[in-house]
């Protein structure tokens, strides 16, 4: 089983939404589709599941082109950002409905409506109404309804964006395991990286109706293609600045640091991308740089400290482990682990691999 | 525990209770007191009890203005609450049409009352209205002076005309405040489009059409303008309906007693349906 994207473009008037994607997707795995607000993830989703036809291209499901064929007839289910249940259903009607459609037979209704519901915790709930349920209870209803019909494709439309911190942790805890054993090709779309992380299996990173990079989660978060594919799997946004590489020495261009590198690269300007997290009040590696700036604000986040400062004529984002409290204005030290850096040349690619 | 006792705070009340006694209590009162007395003119009273109200409740005359009532205001919510519904249904949900279907169904709303009236009564003439010519050139013979059942077909029409509306645009915006995902969720489970109505769009309209029945029971219970300058109750008494034949006894035979006893109970049964209603459509809500 897998779902392709063949040269597959969406345009809606003179505006373009998805510019020709080709993605293959394999059987059993969850894809993560990150990218900002805006980028097509929810087109791209709709595409796939044939609520939307593509202006060009086509989608081949098994080896069979579906491009143009109902969604009613794909064997889709989805889950969205909204809760969306039959409001005049209880629980149980809810998670049955597409299997009543269907016309299962009832025995087998209630035995698979019973499982779902076990799994998702909804079993002491089955005869309450959506608008008696609490945010996560609606949400997981949707999801029981998405899972008991067994399809082959499972699309997830930000399920986590409009709930609160405790229940989205919860949850989202819960997905991976939700979809280990089933025969299906799950789609999650999310703007968060932290949630293609602990999700895992596979990530494609999208930038203004482009898939930039599709891979390993780990893979595309390690080893971004590129700094665009980079910048999304990052948040807080990633730190870039210019460098020069002469001989084995790098440089920043905008401040009076430089460190040793082992590579092949020709000499020459190159762009450096460091994660925040890269940046600490404390050393961290074998080969630790050391940068001073001018605090520019400095947010404490529950275990961790956000401390934006200014270096040269760049603001910089650094995220320390730990309570670390610095005054506005006030000059400090902080360290790069200089094993972490990602370098870039002129297009944007990747060079750490030359 | 020691409570501060301020019995300065009933000051700021005393505005609003001002206000409300003149609008309402007040008036209600005097009807109240018309309601147990008789009097003569010369502001002279004699107690009467509950004679008035009794005289009403079991008068023919008030159990047939009451039947027709309760007729046409059955009458109109089968017709008005169904065909807004339907109509909210079929108008376009973007676009320039948008706006030029809610200006279409607004016009009729923004009529004043007696001109809605004043128009129908000319646009049914028999002789030189375009629709009650257009009839009788038909082939029917109608005529909403003298006809009753004529009578009825063109209040009804007349309301229709003028307060769908009213239930159309309720319902739009019932209807526009469903998000599209609930529509995708039916699509993917191959519902079918009375399913969608029936399970999506019904409940999810539940509060505005408890509304727009609310809105249409009691203006077409208590409507009084249209029908008295369409027919003036006629012919004979077909179309009085209870407003029309309340003002009949009060002003047009001066029996204040008996119409103010009468206004009373006229009240109380707006006023209790309305209560029922409401609480049996409001019975299953949840605390959203």
């Amino acid at each position: 089983m897998s779902l392709e994207l063949r040269n597959v473009e969406k345009k809606i008037g003179q505006e373009t939404h998805i510019y020709e994607t080709n993605l293959k997707l394999e059987k059993n795995t969850i894809n993560v589709l990150l990218g900002s607000t805006l980028a097509g993830k929810t087109t791209l989703m709709q595409i796939m599941a044939g609520l939307d036809k593509p202006t060009n291209g086509e989608i081949w499901f098994n080896e069979k082109n579906v491009t143009g064929v109902k969604v009613q007839k794909r064997n889709v289910s989805m889950v969205y950002q909204q809760f969306i249940n039959y409001p005049n259903f209880n629980v149980y009607d809810n998670i049955a409905s597409p299997l009543k459609i269907t016309g299962v037979d009832n025995n087998e209704i209630k035995n698979r409506v019973g499982k779902v519901a076990e799994l998702l915790k909804l079993s002491p709930m089955l005869n309450k109404r959506p608008n008696e349920l609490s945010g996560g209870q609606q949400q997981r209803t949707a999801l029981a309804r998405a899972l008991v019909k067994d399809s082959d494709l499972i699309l997830l439309d930000e399920p986590l964006a409009n709930l609160d911190f405790k229940l989205r942790e919860e949850l989202r805890e819960e997905l991976p395991k939700l979809f280990e054993d089933r025969d299906c090709i799950v789609v999650y779309a999310t703007t968060e990286p932290s949630d293609a992380l602990l999700i895992g299996g596979y990530t494609a990173t999208l930038l203004e109706g482009k898939i930039v990079q599709h891979g390993k989660t780990l893979e595309v978060y390690n080893q971004p293609n590129s700094l665009q594919s980079a910048q999304v799997f990052s948040d807080p946004p990633m730190n870039i600045a210019k460098i020069k590489k002469q001989g084995d020495v790098c440089s920043l261009i905008s401040d009076d640091v430089s460190w040793k590198i082992n590579s092949k690269l020709k000499d020459g300007e190159y762009k450096v991308g460091i994660r925040p997290h890269n940046i600490t009040t404390y050393k961290e590696g074998s080969n630790s740089l050391e940068i001073s700036g001018k605090v520019l604000i400095s947010e404490l986040s529950g275990s961790e400290s956000l401390i934006h400062f200014t270096n040269g004529d760049l603001n910089w984002v650094s995220l320390s482990n730990g309570i670390h409290q610095k005054n506005v204005g006030e000059q400090t030290k902080l360290f790069m682990n200089s094993d972490e850096f990602l370098y870039f040349d002129e297009s944007n690619k990747l060079v750490n691999n030359v | 525990m020691n409570k501060t006792v301020n019995q300065k705070a009933w000051l700021f009340v005393i505005p609003v209770f001002v206000l409300v006694a003149f609008n309402a209590i007040i008036p209600l009162m005097t009807v109240v007191n018309y309601a147990f007395q008789e009097t003569f003119g010369n502001n002279v009273f004699m107690w009467e009890g509950t004679r008035w109200f009794k005289q009403i409740l079991l008068s023919d005359r008030f159990h047939a203005a009451l039947g027709r009532q309760i007729l046409f205001t059955l009458i109109i919510l089968f017709i008005q609450i169904p065909l807004g519904i339907f109509i909210a249904l079929t108008m376009p949900k973007e676009g320039i049409g948008v706006s030029v279907c809610l200006v279409l169904m607004s016009m009729p709303l923004l009529i004043p009352w007696n001109v809605v009236g004043a128009m129908w009564n000319i646009f049914a003439l028999p002789d030189i209205g375009f629709l009650g010519h257009s009839l009788n050139a038909l082939g029917f013979d109608y005529n909403f002076t003298q006809q009753s059942g004529d009578a009825w077909f063109t209040t009804v029409l007349m309301d229709v005309w003028h307060w769908t509306s009213l239930v159309v645009l309720l319902s739009y915006a019932g209807l526009r405040s469903i998000q599209p995902a609930y529509y995708q969720a039916a699509e993917i489970d191959g519902a079918s489009r009375w399913s969608v109505f029936r399970h999506i769009e019904l409940p999810k309209m539940k509060k505005v059409l408890t509304i727009a029945i609310l809105l249409r029971f009691m203006d077409s219970f208590m409507i009084y303008t249209e029908p008295f300058v369409l027919t003036g109750g006629g012919p004979g008494n077909a179309t009085a309906f209870l407003s029309i034949d309340l003002v009949k006894m009060a002003l047009g035979q001066f029996d204040l007693g008996p119409a103010a006893a009468m206004s009373l109970i006229y009240f109380f049964i707006v006023l209790t349906v309305c209560w029922v209603f409401y609480n049996l459509m409001m019975k299953n809500e949840g605390q959203s």
